[in-house]
């Protein structure tokens, strides 16, 4: 058994980690290390989601009034359209993968890095140049109005920045094909000895399952948005009917990739409340292996149901008839893992801190969210709620309730692990609490106006709507408020937060079993494999102030296992 | 397990690594496995991002067949069967290629990796003169699409203008491998002599198409055999100098009086080839010609990127074998390159007959 | 997975046998020839269908023993193959509900001929 000494070397915080063995800028602009590059991921992802946020509140502040309070007709489509790119392209899609994700992955697999360095790195760069192509639109004084869909043939005919913003969302759709290659191999092939399929943790099989449609639907935006801008110079036919092409295509090829690139968006904030539930309520996840196939089975289906996108596009009864019916078959791989969070919960010991918070969050929203989407999937309702605000608040519940709740939880579940500080749990808790009061607020009555018949994407309305938008506009301040009061809390931990240790919530994933923050190599000790969610294998250690692997203790001061090990 | 011993402490000094076993790989193998799922996976992303043309080549072929069965009488097939067989040779000595690696004989793979590389600018010589051919008989994409029957004469200038690239770059490799040769850097002068081999097999190949279209089209210049040799093509044509005249007269055309009897063809002609050039006197053929010419150029064209792209990674390759890096446990990027290399013979293997055998 | 101590491993280099290189380069070669020969043909409506038969051969080919996947892991071949199924996916479910409304596309105003007529305002890019 290990001495004292080597519990110290292994666990206590050290005085020489990845955060500081190397300075300067350099160190890290050409850094191939996973966790300093999630770290500028993180710190992209978060600008881009404060930007686009501003955006959003532009608008919602035009919106207070039924004129239109302060934006041109013009500048109200350019502001939407602009919010709603970068918050697709540029947050949400790379926000848990790319930043979380590559933090976390390799420490999971008790691995020393992806399994492709260079290739990470080169993921980010394109984000960064895509991200920029996306603002050079903006700077290039004719910004963007085609929405974040660029259907066609409006967005052949526009004189907007369409080239500079497609030519964005391509390269950072190779950025995303990037992330997802390299998690794809890391998994298979970097495992830690010992550790099966089976003894991933769930949030891990969420990234494998984003990472294949990442790899499988990625790749067809990139053609989509190649023809559109060779549509765009040379009308080349195939997009413009005025040349005999065929605008409804564009709307297939595009949706052949952004539906399941919604799922891009919301598996992985899934395999985190998945960790979060269990770590927090102190309980074995329930149905493990019902929750790991979900996430592929969600990552199959959602190829299969593009077209409801398209009801009032033209296409065809049949087509649209095939899609509404698959469409509500992806309810139940989710409802799987909402019943199995639930389960899970039950007689737990749950901790009610903050990312516990942002997790009970995530399964209500999510809850309305996922619910409300089957109102849309449903024919003759769709044809009432198309493009209204009934769609809008649909997808900001999955969204923004789901994926950003979720990646605020996940943030904050992985801070002391990744700064080797914790945060300040009661204002942690006070953000959690806005942003979910600010978010109902906001998105609640636009279900109302929506079914009610407020068509989206209009810059002004009818004066009946007003008191819904006011409400609305309100609760957006105060979510803008709770997202902000999140990131300073978390921002002021990682600098002035107290140390914590490696392991201060008893999680018994593998990342947990080296210090806060860790090693540049991850682990200096071969990391002793457990299954992630028995959690009495983990066991406290006075010296250290943490939960330490059980192998690794005292045994004088072992206390006896309550569960077995395994099932 | 024995883990809480102090032997479990893991020491991180690379140094003792193999060079070419990343820091973060157990061994040689995984190292291996990881590449080679890597690059599978990278393929699959290909053929998806190829996978949109595919259905628009599909969609716009079922639903207009005439106008494909009309346009590909403007390729030459015996020009694209002997492109294949130029690229098929390529993917031939690529697979040599590896093999020798796997054997690790550098030299065997270097010289493989060589001949891949002619072939692949031979091949993308032999589609500047398809192209630059295109080109002056204004066939363009859709909008701007106006094909006029006339002999060309001497050198297309569009073919001119597509080689002054290659023509730099050969100069600039030959001027490279003498001054290496030179300063006695002799592995670089290997190099770029190595390279300007390469873009000498573009030139060779833009001759060798040249002086093949020069021999189908019986010593005439005007080398569009297949479509001087089809009555359906001439009658279209002649139909379309009519047109011409009927577009000046009507400058001002009913365009929806147009797609009227657009539409009206498709019904009562579709697949029907006699038919379809007769219906061509209502309206102009060669307007939706010009969509098969739009896919046509965005599939060859992007597979001629890719080609560039492939001779870009061969060049990285065949660096690396005369650096002698290849060996029996490290011999990966020669296989990943090989496999990608494949995939664009892959992709070609099926453009060939959808572009070129339509009948 | 994680492979360890590689000295007891046999190694992972499988070079395919050289003369089966050739063969296959040969066979290749033969089918190009043929599908040349069988688009001379009048086949009607087989024409297409023979073609593609012919090509798939050819990929065949140069997948199992050029790409090696005859020696390849079983999941790299599951997953490359996979792709083939998500285009047909693709193809299959737009080809389904093009056809339903090409009409609408055929009979609508086409842009004056840009030989004679300029094009459209192009938006300055």
């Amino acid at each position: 058994m290990a001495s004292a000494e080597i519990r110290n070397k292994i666990f206590d915080t050290p005085s020489v980690n990845y955060l500081n063995h190397q300075k300067g800028w350099k160190s890290w602009a050409f850094t191939l290390d996973h966790k300093r590059i999630g770290i500028m991921y993180l710190i992209g992802v978060t600008a881009a989601l404060l930007l686009a946020g501003v955006f959003a509140l532009v608008l919602r502040s035009h919106l207070f009034s039924y004129q239109g309070a302060m934006l041109s007709d013009e500048m109200y489509n350019q502001m939407f359209t602009l919010h709603g790119a970068i918050m697709v392209f540029s947050f949400i899609i790379p926000s848990v993968p790319a930043a979380l994700g590559n933090i976390v992955l390799p420490m999971m697999l008790g691995a020393k890095d992806v399994a492709f360095p260079r290739m990470n790195l080169a993921s980010f760069y394109l984000w960064i140049i895509g991200t920029g192509c996306l603002f050079a639109a903006i700077l290039s004084g004719r910004g963007l109005d085609t929405g974040w869909t660029f259907y066609t043939p409006y967005s052949i005919d526009t004189s907007s920045a369409v080239i500079f913003a497609t030519f964005g969302a391509f390269v950072l759709g190779f950025s995303s094909i990037f992330t997802g290659l390299n998690f794809l191999v890391t998994i298979n092939t970097m495992r830690a000895p010992g550790q099966t399929w089976f003894k991933l943790p769930l949030f891990l099989w969420s990234l494998y399952a984003t990472s294949i449609i990442q790899v499988l639907a990625t790749p067809v935006l990139g053609i989509t948005l190649l023809l559109l801008i060779a549509e765009r110079t040379m009308h080349i036919g195939i997009f413009d009917p005025t040349y005999g092409g065929d605008p409804v295509l564009f709307q297939h090829f595009f949706w052949f990739y952004s539906h399941p690139a919604v799922y891009i968006m919301i598996l992985p904030a899934m395999g985190i409340i998945s960790e979060l539930i269990s770590v927090y309520s102190q309980k074995r996840i329930f149905g493990y292996s019902f929750i790991a196939f979900s996430s592929v089975a969600i990552a199959l289906l959602g190829f299969l149901v593009w077209g409801h996108h398209m009801f009032t596009s033209g296409q065809s009864p049949v087509v649209t008839l095939i899609f509404s019916a698959i469409t509500f078959t992806v309810a139940i791989p989710s409802a799987v893992k909402v019943f199995n969070w639930l389960a899970t919960l039950y007689k737990g010991s749950i901790l009610l801190n903050t990312p516990m918070c942002y997790a009970l969050s995530f399964i209500f929203l999510f809850g309305i969210g996922g619910l409300t989407g089957l109102f849309l999937g449903t024919l003759s309702v769709d044809i009432h709620l198309h493009d209204t605000y009934f769609v809008v608040a649909h997808f900001h519940f999955v969204m923004v309730g789901g994926t950003l709740t979720a990646f605020l939880g996940g943030l904050f579940h992985w801070w002391p692990k990744i700064f080797g500080r914790m945060y300040n749990d009661l204002m942690g808790r006070v953000g959690c609490f806005l942003v979910f009061a600010g978010f109902n607020l906001t998105f609640f009555p636009q279900f109302v106006m929506g079914s009610r018949g407020m068509p989206r994407r209009y810059a002004s309305y009818d004066p009946e709507f007003q008191i819904f938008h006011q409400w609305s506009t309100v609760g957006a301040f105060v979510l803008g408020i709770g997202i902000v009061v999140s990131f300073v809390v978390l921002a002021y931990a990682a600098f002035r937060g107290p140390r914590c240790g490696s392991n201060p919530f008893r999680a018994a994933s593998l990342e947990w079993q080296t210090s806060s923050p860790p090693d540049f190599h991850n682990f200096i000790h071969k990391p002793i494999m457990t299954d992630p969610y028995d959690f009495d294998s983990q066991v406290y250690d006075e010296t250290l102030d943490t939960y330490i692997p059980r192998e690794l203790a005292d045994p004088a001061k072992v206390p006896p296992r309550k569960t077995p090990a395994h099932h | 397990m024995a883990v809480a011993d102090p032997d479990n402490i893991l020491e991180h000094d690379d140094h003792h690594h193999d060079p070419f076993i990343a820091h973060h790989f157990e061994s040689a193998e995984q190292q291996f496995d990881s590449g080679k799922l890597g690059i599978w996976i990278f393929l699959v992303t290909e053929v998806l991002f190829f996978s949109g043309l595919f259905v628009a080549y599909t969609l716009y072929r079922i639903h207009h067949p005439e106008i494909f069965q009309q346009a590909h009488h403007f390729l030459d097939k015996n020009l694209g069967a002997m492109n294949t067989i130029v690229l098929l040779f390529s993917s031939l000595t690529m697979a040599l290629g590896v093999h020798a690696a796997q054997n690790g004989d550098n030299k065997k793979c270097g010289i493989y990796t060589l001949i891949t590389m002619v072939c692949a600018a031979m091949f993308l010589g032999v589609k500047a003169v398809e192209y630059s051919h295109k080109w002056d008989l204004g066939i363009f994409v859709r909008s701007t699409f106006d094909y006029a029957e006339h002999h060309p004469e001497g050198i297309s200038p569009y073919l001119i203008k597509l080689s002054v690239i290659p023509a730099l770059l050969l100069v600039g490799f030959i001027g490279a491998s003498v001054f290496s040769k030179m300063t006695e850097k002799d592995l670089l002068a290997k190099f770029f002599g190595g390279m300007a081999v390469t873009v000498g097999g573009y030139f060779l190949g833009a001759l060798v198409g040249l002086g093949f279209m020069a021999l189908t089209a019986g010593g005439d210049a005007h080398a569009s055999h297949e479509v001087a040799a089809s009555p359906l093509v001439l009658q279209a044509m002649s139909i379309d100098e009519d047109e011409k005249h009927d577009e000046h007269s009507h400058e001002e055309g009913d365009h929806d009086h147009a797609g009227d009897d657009h539409a009206h063809d498709d019904h009562s002609h579709d697949g029907d080839h006699g038919h379809a050039a007769h219906g061509a006197a209502k309206e102009p053929m060669h307007r939706d010609v010009g969509t098969f010419f739009s896919i046509y150029y965005c599939m060859t064209g992007l597979h001629a990127i890719h080609i560039i792209a492939g001779i870009i990674a061969l060049a990285w390759v065949f660096w690396r074998c005369l650096a002698l890096h290849w060996r029996p446990d490290y011999f990966g990027p020669v296989d990943y390159v090989g496999l990608y290399w494949h995939l664009v013979d892959l992709i070609w293997i099926y453009l060939f007959p959808l572009l070129y055998l339509i009948d | 997975m994680a492979g360890s101590n590689h000295s007891d491993h046999p190694p992972f280099n499988h070079p395919a046998p050289l003369p089966l290189l050739i063969g296959v380069f040969l066979a290749l070669v033969f089918l190009t020839i043929l599908t040349l020969v069988t688009s001379n043909i009048e086949l009607a409506q087989f024409a297409f269908a023979i073609a593609m038969l012919i090509a798939t051969a050819k990929a065949a080919l140069v997948c199992a023993f050029f790409m090696h996947m005859f020696w390849d892991k079983g999941f790299n071949i599951l997953f490359f193959l996979s792709s083939t199924l998500f285009v047909s996916l693709f193809i299959g479910v737009t080809l389904l509900d093009t056809g339903a409304y090409k009409e609408s596309i055929d009979v609508f105003p086409r842009a004056a001929e840009p030989a004679k007529a300029a094009a459209p305002e192009s938006p300055a890019e």
